[in-house]
């Protein structure tokens, strides 16, 4: 009885101490650590998927777990720093046949909303810039966790993905297969509390 | 006659040059044709998979080259200093952009770690790779230095030319004929 008791106390005293932590605050994407990945998801020519990174990019975030509808993403990606693990490839996509990355060598995500949708969940509206062109992107997207890691500082966790369609920057995929007009972006982070 | 005296180029030393001089300009024309191909061409893998192994089997072609150039005698110049000069200047560049060019292309194709087949018959391993935007900074290199190349190759043969037609030496024959490295 005892023991049971001093066991919920110490839950307790952990869940207040978890609930404290938890604040609105301004948060910087763990590129240090890279526990941050921008992914590429397209398919070759109906018979597989192209799977590619960008390996260079930074971002922050505000996130207030109270309220939750000013929470809001800033991302720039360096499109030179395109992977997928193929030097021609990635030659060939970074050329004036697709990203011109030459001309446009940043893109950038800025958030102008966010709408709870469930438990943890909600739809990221934003400004995506690629090539040059600007769009309003919705992307679905998952708090996956949050709190103090083992070395003093504390993180929130994050994935998220959506299709974007490469007519609309700019990027002509006329010459290919109806499946390769659009593109899954994939991404998953931490960020750490500043 | 293999070896170059002089007063001649060796065997060896013209069949270099020659053989050199047709591949390279093959491998110019075949690298600026390959690069307007479109992803559903027939050629679109295939010219490049002919163009990085001639060029790989160009480069160490070129490497034996020059270990031959300096361990023989070279000919002697012909026309005033001033074009002797010149002459070595514009020779030490060619080398100088074969090499950049040849090097340029086995980096873009290296960029990510990857060796480079040479008519599936062996592998050339990636020595440099992930250095920043490696493949497209090497592809700029070297599709400049390939024309540089091909500029400076004319230039080249237009002077060989001038020798022979107006000045009538002896300095395209001697690329022609061993002939004159038998005489010590």
């Amino acid at each position: 009885m005892f023991k049971k008791t001093a066991l919920a106390a110490a839950l307790g005293a952990a869940a207040l101490v978890g609930a404290s932590q938890a604040q609105a605050a301004d948060y910087v994407v763990d590129t240090e650590g890279q526990h941050a990945f921008v992914q590429f998801k397209i398919n070759h020519l109906g018979f597989s998927y192209i799977l590619g990174n960008f390996e260079s990019f930074e971002g922050q975030f505000h996130y207030d777990p109270e309220n939750l509808e000013a929470a809001s993403v800033e991302m720039e990606v360096d499109v030179t720093s395109l992977n997928s693990n193929h030097a021609e490839r990635d030659r060939h996509f970074l050329s004036d046949d697709f990203l011109s990355a030459g001309d446009f060598p940043t893109a950038t995500f800025v958030s102008t909303g966010f709408a709870p949708t469930g438990e943890g969940e909600g739809t990221l509206t934003g400004e995506l810039t690629l090539k040059g062109e600007t769009r309003e992107i919705e992307m679905p997207v998952t708090l996956m966790g949050e709190g103090e890691d083992p070395w003093g500082a504390y993180r929130a966790g994050f994935e998220g993905s959506t299709m974007l369609t490469l007519g609309d920057f700019g990027i002509d995929m006329s010459a290919f297969p109806e499946v390769m007009h659009e593109l899954e972006l994939y991404v998953t982070f931490e960020g750490i509390r500043q | 006659m293999w070896r170059n005296t002089r007063s001649g180029w060796g065997i060896v030393s013209i069949l270099l040059h020659w053989l050199s001089a047709v591949t390279i300009v093959g491998l110019f024309a075949l690298g600026w044709w390959m690069t307007g191909l479109g992803y559903f061409d027939a050629w679109y893998n295939l010219a490049p998979w002919w163009h990085r192994s001639i060029g790989l089997l160009l480069l160490f072609a070129t490497l034996a080259r020059l270990v031959w150039r300096f361990a023989n005698p070279t000919p002697a110049g012909q026309g005033s200093r001033l074009e002797q000069l010149a002459a070595h200047l514009g020779h030490v560049l060619l080398y100088v952009l074969l090499l950049v060019v040849m090097v340029s292309g086995y980096l873009i194709s290296t960029a990510r770690g990857r060796g480079i087949s040479v008519f599936d018959w062996f592998e050339v391993p990636a020595l440099i790779s992930g250095l920043p935007n490696q493949e497209s900074i090497a592809g700029e290199i070297h599709w400049y230095a390939a024309v540089a190349l091909m500029v400076l190759a004319g230039g080249h043969a237009l002077a060989a030319l001038k020798h022979h037609v107006i000045d009538r030496h002896d300095t395209l024959t001697r690329m022609l004929s061993p002939s004159r490295s038998r005489r010590g």
